[in-house]
């Protein structure tokens, strides 16, 4: 009798924070609601329902994308990167590894689907290269697929995985395989056992899919009175599921393997004339 | 077995030709027959005759070229189907099989109801067939092609064989003449004879066939396919067709095998399926796996993605009659040790990557090996991640901005630069048709090639960044005026 009525208590607070959240718009709501939710939140994880909060979000080191995410990127889900112009295939695939290596947890491993044509394009991954962006590269491995569909089916192999921390997935292109019934799947997938997915397309423009997170990357110039240094990305969050939209300049980390605000007011002002001459570059590309 | 083999495909094509069939080669210069069907031999014919001799005895023949490729692979097909009889299965060219039945034969009823199952089943298949069975290898091959049929109890061989012509032992042609030359026409006569002055007169070699052949000596077999470790198979009184049954088989075959290896303290590194199908045809599925594994159910699904991976899925035609399961490698495996997440994590991966490498090939899931060297493409290389070194990475530097770039290109690519100096660092270059202003360049970093190897020129290393912000490293292959005198450079990676 007593299993029962639990099991019962248990189904009414896993369907409300589902209902709260489709409702959307919680960020715009006066906090009445997402304290709500954190106290339901607690209740699930205290039934053993819902992940902690720890395991459930990474964040990122960065306070104003912190911010906008609610403490972090959420672990277990999907998040797509883009290159933010043509010739960005680059910057984007760093942020796609700072992102990797930022959700994974001690003793997890990370797991590198290409597609073979991705290697000539663009080049192999480099192991060396790996571990000067703060990756163990002995703890990551490398899967050559030879198409897109390959690419897909190993993803879905891959987040089965529970020894898997993150998983990158790269297919080249826009495929008509990765949709947005794709995309739920890898969702689906991604929570089942916590792995974190993590969709890099290059040489693909966004389209409609039921991922966490956008990120479209640029590479930023360093400041210009400044030495080489750390990796910058121009990033902007094109989509968030649960929070608003952003746009901000990150240095990476890779000593602390952490993200970091670009701190110099020259910086600021170099990205500050950056939409315009994007805007030019759209513009000498239609023509 | 040459006019049955043509027989078969006559039928199956639905050709009609009644006339007594020969089939000719060319032996010794002249062109000889070298396999008659039954009626050709009941009206004399036999191999080894002239086909000039044979044309004009029966002047309707059918002759037909020898092809002894097409033979061989017929042979070797009815091997494979044999081995549902024993794994233990050799070759006895052109046209004999060898199975040695030791410790089968109760299997299926006995070592006449098994030579009569034997029989039934080729014979069903269109081929004549002679079978004997006897205690060495040598013994058996003169029964069959002279006394079809004989089973010999052990021991019995010598008087087996004594009534069988001196042809028998397949001994050559030149000693068989001599023999008769001698008046020694049985094999019988031949054993009467003193060891001594057969060995002076034919040398050893004959004399361990003589033994063999009765009994006293006894030479290996030389199988196929090697002897499996230990295995496992399930019989089909009707043959199976559906997914399920075939899926359940392979889980219950590999908990059978599992027991076996967990007594020996080992784990499977190859396993192999072989389904026989009930038409003759046979199919093997291989698996290989990182580690020794010895979990039914995880034998079982690495079967199954393999079976799904198939360009050719596996058809089972009529159905199988027979599945079974061998490990061709095994290995001793370390006692799962538990209690420890990690290990826990590392079994996790080690499964995926099997699977992995089940689906897509053992060489698409790799893993990075750091190497003790300076030249870029050979300090980390991707080695099959099946392949289990140790895998140690040395820390990185801390406090420097990354030396290395995320991707680098399998060929450096070729670009045009404009630098200040010839020893300089570049100003401006050209990669991929698009003009890359430098706005800053760290280096060089030079990196000797290995002398000992191919000479190759210096490279100098530069890490550059262009106004938009991207990141290259470039080198310059030798060094300006000392080794080359204008030195090419090239794009080798790009940094995040």
């Amino acid at each position: 009798m007593g299993r029962g009525v639990a099991g019962s208590v248990r189904l009414t607070l896993w369907a409300a924070p589902i209902i709260l959240e489709h409702n959307m718009n919680i960020w715009n709501d006066n906090g009445e609601i997402s304290r709500k939710l954190a106290v339901l939140r607690g209740a699930l994880a205290s039934h053993g329902l819902e992940r902690p909060a720890a395991e459930r979000i990474a964040p990122l080191g960065h306070p104003g994308a912190d911010a906008c995410l609610n403490g972090g990127l959420a672990r277990g889900a999907l998040h797509e990167v883009f290159a933010g112009a043509p010739g960005q295939e680059a910057a984007a695939s760093g942020f796609a590894l700072a992102l990797a290596v930022r959700v994974l947890t001690k003793h997890k491993w990370l797991l590198w689907i290409r597609q073979d044509f991705s290697a000539l394009e663009s080049g192999e991954i480099y192991g060396a290269g790996l571990r000067e962006l703060g990756l163990d590269p002995s703890r990551a491995l490398m899967l050559h697929a030879p198409d897109a569909e390959a690419v897909l089916r190993a993803a879905g192999d891959a987040l089965d995985c529970k020894g898997l921390g993150a998983v990158v997935i790269e297919p080249w292109g826009e495929p008509k395989i990765f949709d947005l019934v794709a995309s739920r799947r890898l969702t689906l997938a991604a929570a089942k056992h916590n792995v974190t997915a993590i969709l890099l397309r290059p040489g693909a423009e966004p389209s409609p899919s039921a991922a966490e997170t956008r990120w479209l990357v640029r590479a930023a110039p360093s400041p210009p009175d400044d030495d080489w240094g750390a990796p910058l990305f121009d990033v902007s969050l094109a989509r968030n599921r649960h929070g608003p939209l952003g746009h901000w300049v990150m240095e990476w980390d890779q000593d602390e393997s952490i993200f970091r605000t670009a701190h110099h007011g020259a910086l600021a002002a170099a990205i500050a004339d950056r939409p315009a001459e994007a805007a030019l570059e759209c513009h000498r590309q239609a023509g | 077995m040459p006019t049955d083999r043509l027989k078969r495909r006559w039928n199956a094509t639905g050709r009609r030709d009644e006339r007594p069939l020969v089939v000719a080669a060319k032996i010794d210069n002249a062109l000889r027959l070298s396999a008659v069907d039954a009626k050709a031999a009941k009206l004399g014919l036999a191999p080894g005759r002239a086909l000039a001799d044979a044309r004009a005895m029966i002047p309707e023949l059918a002759v037909i070229g020898a092809n002894e490729k097409a033979d061989l692979k017929l042979l070797e097909a009815i091997a494979d189907w044999c081995e549902r009889y024993t794994p233990l299965c050799a070759l006895d060219a052109p046209h004999g099989l060898l199975l040695d039945v030791t410790g089968a034969a109760h299997l299926f009823g006995g070592e006449q109801a098994m030579l009569s199952e034997i029989r039934r089943a080729i014979g069903s298949q269109g081929f004549a067939v002679r079978l004997a069975l006897a205690g060495t290898a040598v013994a058996a091959r003169a029964l069959a092609h002279y006394a079809p049929g004989t089973i010999v109890t052990p021991g019995g061989e010598a008087d087996a064989v004594a009534k069988l012509p001196v042809e028998a032992l397949q001994a050559d042609h030149t000693i068989v003449h001599a023999l008769r030359r001698a008046g020694l026409k049985t094999i019988g006569q031949i054993a009467a004879r003193q060891r001594s002055e057969l060995t002076a007169r034919f040398g050893s070699a004959f004399v361990t066939l003589l033994d063999c052949a009765l009994g006293k000596a006894e030479t290996p077999l030389n199988p196929r396919n090697p002897l499996p470790d230990c295995m496992a198979e399930r019989r089909f009184a009707e043959p199976v067709v559906t997914e399920a049954v075939i899926a359940e088989t392979i889980l219950s075959l590999a908990a059978a095998v599992a027991s076996v290896l967990e007594k020996r303290g080992q784990g499977a590194r190859r396993i192999e399926a072989c389904f026989f199908r009930a038409d003759g045809a046979t199919r093997r599925i291989a698996i290989e796996t990182g580690a020794a594994v010895r979990d039914p159910a995880i034998v079982g699904r690495l079967l199954r993605e393999k079976l799904d991976a198939l360009s050719d899925p596996l058809d089972p035609g009529f159905g199988f009659d027979l599945i079974r399961l061998s490990v061709s490698l095994a290995q001793a495996a370390q006692a799962p040790a538990t209690g420890f997440d990690t290990n826990e994590n590392d079994k996790d991966i080690a499964f995926l990557i099997d699977r992995l490498a089940a689906r897509f090939g053992a060489h698409r899931i790799s893993r990075f090996l750091q190497q003790d060297t300076h030249i870029p493409e050979a300090e980390a290389v991707t080695i099959p991640a099946q392949e289990k070194p140790k895998l140690e990475w040395s820390a990185r530097a801390k406090g420097e901005p990354p030396r290395r770039p995320l991707r680098l290109f399998a060929r450096p690519e070729p670009i045009e630069v404009l630098s200040e100096a010839p020893d300089g660092p570049p100003l401006r270059f050209r990669w991929r048709r698009a003009a890359h202003n430098v706005s800053r360049a760290e280096g060089p970093e030079r990196i000797a090639m290995e002398w000992w190897r191919a000479p190759q020129p210096t490279r100098d290393y530069f890490r550059v960044e262009d106004e938009a912000g991207h990141r290259f490293w470039l080198y310059r292959d030798g060094i300006p005026a000392r080794e080359i005198a204008h030195p090419r450079w090239y794009v080798h990676g790009v940094f995040a």
